[in-house]
């Protein structure tokens, strides 16, 4: 549901602080989208640093973030469906987590892709369930009880099913939007827009603040309207080191650097001292990490052909 | 003939199992080089469809993970998740899929969840991804693994990934969609999967591999076909390809 702040169109603008400490509660099913490409570290970052505990995470492809906000005690459950890291080894906090308990226990509730993008569709479409044609002769709906069936009505075909996601809060990384949050995103999409459309409360981090009048020269390449946004935050690099296409690129060394970092507890706990606890928000964070560094990930130009809307 | 590593023997053997205008569902690494082989080779009109929601890929470079921006730009389309796995896996327009493992058995039946018990696990690995829908969609699934006799159990701890008799099942009984395994590349040879009962049967060894060393590398006694052949190695061109084209940095080819 929008906030009152949301009926005035500029309301909705705001720091990353402000966003996750209004929209982000103790308790909370969160889920921060994007399928390898737009996952928003600076928001996984600031929920670290506001100490949010107990939180169930949701994500198809836990990736770093939620290595690092398990490793930080945030997590007490996960929801996933492949959980390494992505073209690059093991998370090893989540590991140890599973493994050993520490920091803590993680309870894990576990699908597979399209399970997990079938639970945030019939969420979004306000259904109980979604059928799929998965899990026959696999374990998985042994491993997880809210994996079920239902006999097709039509054709007595046995289907299996998952229930519906709905996430209290998602936050989903664009390239830009309007003050409104009007968002577009380019590039690859995950299941950005069935996770808003599945949320309670949805925040956008964008890379650039556009004006209404750029949203409306292309309507087709908006996936989130404003009218389901209660935040929009702009936080350019808010990603790094995940990428934003036509933005910067993926850091890849740091991707491979992780698995040596987040094997060693105390190495984790220092990187997470110093990157995380140890900076105010993102800003600090690009300080920190350098100019060059930021320079050499900026994406080059490659124009799309414009297209004509005139009839 | 000029010297070729184990990973460059798979590439141009995974290659060769796909056919000019085929569909091909592409796994990031060997698979990748293999699609990407192919298609510079015998196969120009494959299409390669990434789980990220990328069709028709032309990467420019090596992509480092399944999301990699290369798979968008200059793709045919950049589809959702939702629409990629329900219009064109589950739709079943996928010809190809490749899967890892971290165990498999006779059937094909593969594990990524845990090593150990599900609850309390000595080794939690990543799970299924995309991986069960390959298994149940795909008209055929190509396995590519390093064999090693862990990896190859006569019983995996779970069955993450259905392959051809899930629990001793046929799988036109389980109402699976897809034709399930039919092929498994390794460090060592090359097997099928029986047509008739479904089991793991060596086919062809890679040249300097004795048949001893792949009996003692699984956890069963292994299946021998009525001819077992060596390896056709890659050829000067595939090699050159593979070196000059598709991974100049040595980013995956690395122990070439």
């Amino acid at each position: 549901m929008a906030l009152e702040s949301s009926t005035s169109g500029s309301g909705k603008v705001t720091t990353m602080a402000d966003a996750v400490g209004r929209l982000v509660r103790d308790g909370d099913t969160l889920m921060i989208d994007g399928f390898t490409h737009l996952i928003c570290f600076a928001a996984g970052h600031e929920i670290i640093r506001q100490r949010r505990r107990d939180l169930t995470l949701c994500r198809m492809t836990p990736d770093l973030i939620y290595d690092q906000l398990i490793a930080a005690g945030c997590a007490r459950k996960l929801v996933f469906s492949w959980a390494g890291n992505p073209g690059a080894g093991s998370l090893f906090a989540f590991r140890r987590a599973v493994e050993k308990g520490v920091p803590l226990p993680l309870e894990l509730e576990e699908y597979s892709h399209f399970g997990m993008a079938a639970r945030v569709m019939a969420g979004a479409a306000n259904l109980p369930f979604y059928p799929v044609r998965s899990y026959a002769g696999s374990d998985m709906p042994q491993a997880n009880p809210q994996i079920r069936s239902v006999t097709c009505p039509y054709t007595d075909e046995k289907l299996a099913t998952v229930p519906a996601l709905n996430p209290d809060v998602a936050i989903v990384h664009a390239q830009r939007a309007d003050t409104d949050g009007n968002t577009q995103a380019w590039g690859i999409t995950g299941t950005q827009k069935e996770t808003a459309f599945a949320s309670e409360r949805v925040i956008v981090v964008v890379e650039e603040l556009v004006d209404e009048s750029v949203i409306r020269s292309d309507p087709n390449r908006t996936i989130i309207p404003g009218m389901i946004v209660d935040a929009v935050v702009v936080e350019p690099f808010g990603c790094h080191p995940s990428y934003v296409h036509g933005y910067y690129d993926r850091d890849n060394d740091f991707y491979v650097g992780w698995g040596d970092i987040s094997r060693d507890r105390r190495r984790l706990d220092a990187w997470l001292e110093e990157w995380v606890y140890g900076v105010s928000d993102r800003a600090e964070y690009l300080a920190r990490l350098g100019s060059e560094r930021v320079e050499t990930l900026r994406a080059r130009e490659v124009l799309s052909q414009p297209v004509n809307y005139g009839f | 003939m000029a010297d070729y590593s184990t990973s460059e023997c798979m590439v141009a053997r995974a290659a060769r199992e796909l056919r000019d205008g085929e569909v091909v569902f592409v796994g990031i690494g060997l698979p990748n080089m293999a699609c990407n082989l192919a298609k510079r080779t015998h196969a120009p009109n494959l299409v390669l469809i990434y789980e990220s929601g990328a069709i028709g890929s032309r990467p420019s470079r090596l992509p480092v993970s399944i999301g990699d921006p290369a798979l968008a730009q200059g793709a045919l389309s950049v589809c959702s998740i939702p629409d990629l796995f329900q219009y064109y896996l589950i739709g079943g327009r996928i010809d190809v899929g490749f899967l890892g493992i971290a165990q498999m058995d006779r059937f094909g039946n593969i594990n990524t969840t845990v090593i150990g018990d599900y609850d309390s696990p000595r080794v939690r690995l990543p799970g299924s991804g995309g991986a069960c829908e390959i298994a149940t969609h795909a008209k055929r699934v190509l396995i590519v693994a390093s064999q090693r006799k862990q990896s190859f159990p006569e019983a995996v701890d779970f069955v993450t990934s259905p392959g051809q008799m899930p629990n001793g099942r046929k799988r036109a009984e389980l109402g699976l969609p897809g034709g399930g395994p039919r092929i498994l590349i390794t460090d060592l040879g090359v097997y099928v999967f029986d047509a008739e009962d479904g089991e793991l049967t060596l086919t062809e060894r890679h040249p300097g591999v004795g048949i001893d060393q792949i009996r003692d590398s699984i956890g069963w006694d292994i299946r021998l076909g009525d001819d077992v052949s060596e390896t056709v190695p890659p050829t000067d061109e595939e090699l050159r390809i593979m070196r000059e084209v598709l991974d100049p940095d040595h980013l995956f080819l690395k122990s070439a």
